[in-house]
């Protein structure tokens, strides 16, 4: 387990998340390459559906970022998607997978600090949690 | 509508776990309005348990149909080609397309994935609540729109009850007293002397008391 390298999926909203990580980039502040990063035009945009199929194809984490509350660029797609992931969770629950391996962050577009610092402990989070036991079961 | 709801995911996977290829069938009419069994739920459902198969090292093959409506044959028809392709069917329509399908398919396991609760409408957005029983012999007319026999815990004909407070039921107070709303509404429509109109006790016999109903179109019947 000690050279595990989850695979982590970030679903950012493109008016924050995701420009928060070019900041991030503009500062010269690494975060670990375990996360793929999928740009959504709003965090609204992300369906459980689209949770889940990630974790299907072997992530072994998830996690959508979208902006502050109160500062979508599209009003409330934040705060839809919180309740997507609060949905997914107990999805993943309900087939026996650990529901500390999605979560919703909130961030603003200039927060590059706060981006690499997350994606280092979503990282840590999900390392300690181990493989996703769809895989493990899968390889053996 | 009619509304439903999905099963715990424990019973579907004990419904499924002897099958190695399913089809999942979901149905495009009431159960995808209530989001409850429409291609978006076939597909969700269908990622999670091939992840609780996997989970078990095992693999489930899905596919997934999504018919116009489960409860007309002519649909139902649909799946003839597949069927042979698949150990068993998962329905995620009503009890009505279940038993529609299982009709259909004779040698075939059919389960269902949701359970079939009541007639409703949205209430809200992911709200919905109970508005018709059904009982065969509609009395809407008298009750200023509002339905005693579906939204009266008591069925009462002639309400309100002694447990009507503040306009709420007693049971809850989150349940709207119906014999309130019937009052109120019919003083809106200026038609408070309906309300001294006595109704007689109902016939429940054009409802399910009657056994299984049925309705036949001498016009329409081939």
């Amino acid at each position: 387990m000690g050279n595990f390298e989850p695979i982590i999926v970030a679903f950012c909203c493109h008016y924050c998340a995701y420009t928060a990580a070019d900041m991030a980039g503009s500062m010269r502040l690494s975060y670990p390459a375990n996360v793929k990063i999928v740009r959504v035009p709003c965090t609204g945009k992300v369906d459980v559906q689209h949770i889940l199929q990630a974790f299907q194809n072997g992530a072994d984490g998830v996690y959508v970022a979208g902006c502050l509350e109160g500062d979508c660029h599209f009003k409330n797609g934040n705060t839809k998607a919180a309740r997507r992931v609060i949905y997914a969770k107990k999805l993943l629950n309900e087939i026996g997978l650990e529901e500390e391996r999605v979560e919703m962050l909130l961030m603003s577009a200039g927060m590059g600090e706060r981006f690499a610092q997350t994606a280092f402990e979503i990282t840590e989070k999900i390392r300690k949690l181990g493989p996703n036991p769809i895989k493990k079961a899968k390889k053996s | 509508m009619i509304t439903a709801e999905r099963k715990p995911m424990e019973e579907i996977l004990d419904y499924i776990s002897p099958f190695q290829r399913i089809i999942l069938v979901g149905c495009n009419e009431c159960v995808t309005v209530c989001a409850a069994g429409g291609r978006k739920e076939v597909g969700l459902l269908s990622s999670a348990l091939q992840m609780a198969f996997m989970k078990d090292g095992k693999t489930l093959s899905v596919n997934e149909i999504t018919l116009e409506r489960q409860c007309d044959p002519e649909y139902v028809e649909e799946l003839v080609a597949h069927i042979s392709q698949a150990d068993a069917v998962l329905s995620m329509a009503c009890g009505c397309g279940v038993q529609e399908i299982a009709k259909r398919f004779p040698q075939k396991p059919v389960f269902p994935a949701l359970n079939t609760k009541f007639m409703g409408a949205s209430e809200s957005q992911g709200v919905w609540s109970e508005r018709c029983k059904g009982c065969g012999d509609c009395i809407l007319g008298l009750t200023g729109g509002i339905c005693p026999v579906a939204r009266c815990s008591k069925r009462i004909m002639n309400g309100p009850c002694g447990g009507s407070t503040n306009g709420k039921c007693e049971i809850s107070p989150d349940v709207d007293c119906a014999w309130y709303l019937i009052w109120e509404r019919l003083k809106a429509l200026g038609q408070e002397d309906k309300y001294e109109d006595i109704i007689e006790a109902k016939d429940w016999r054009p409802s399910w008391h009657g056994g299984p109903r049925k309705i036949i179109r001498e016009d329409l019947v081939e």
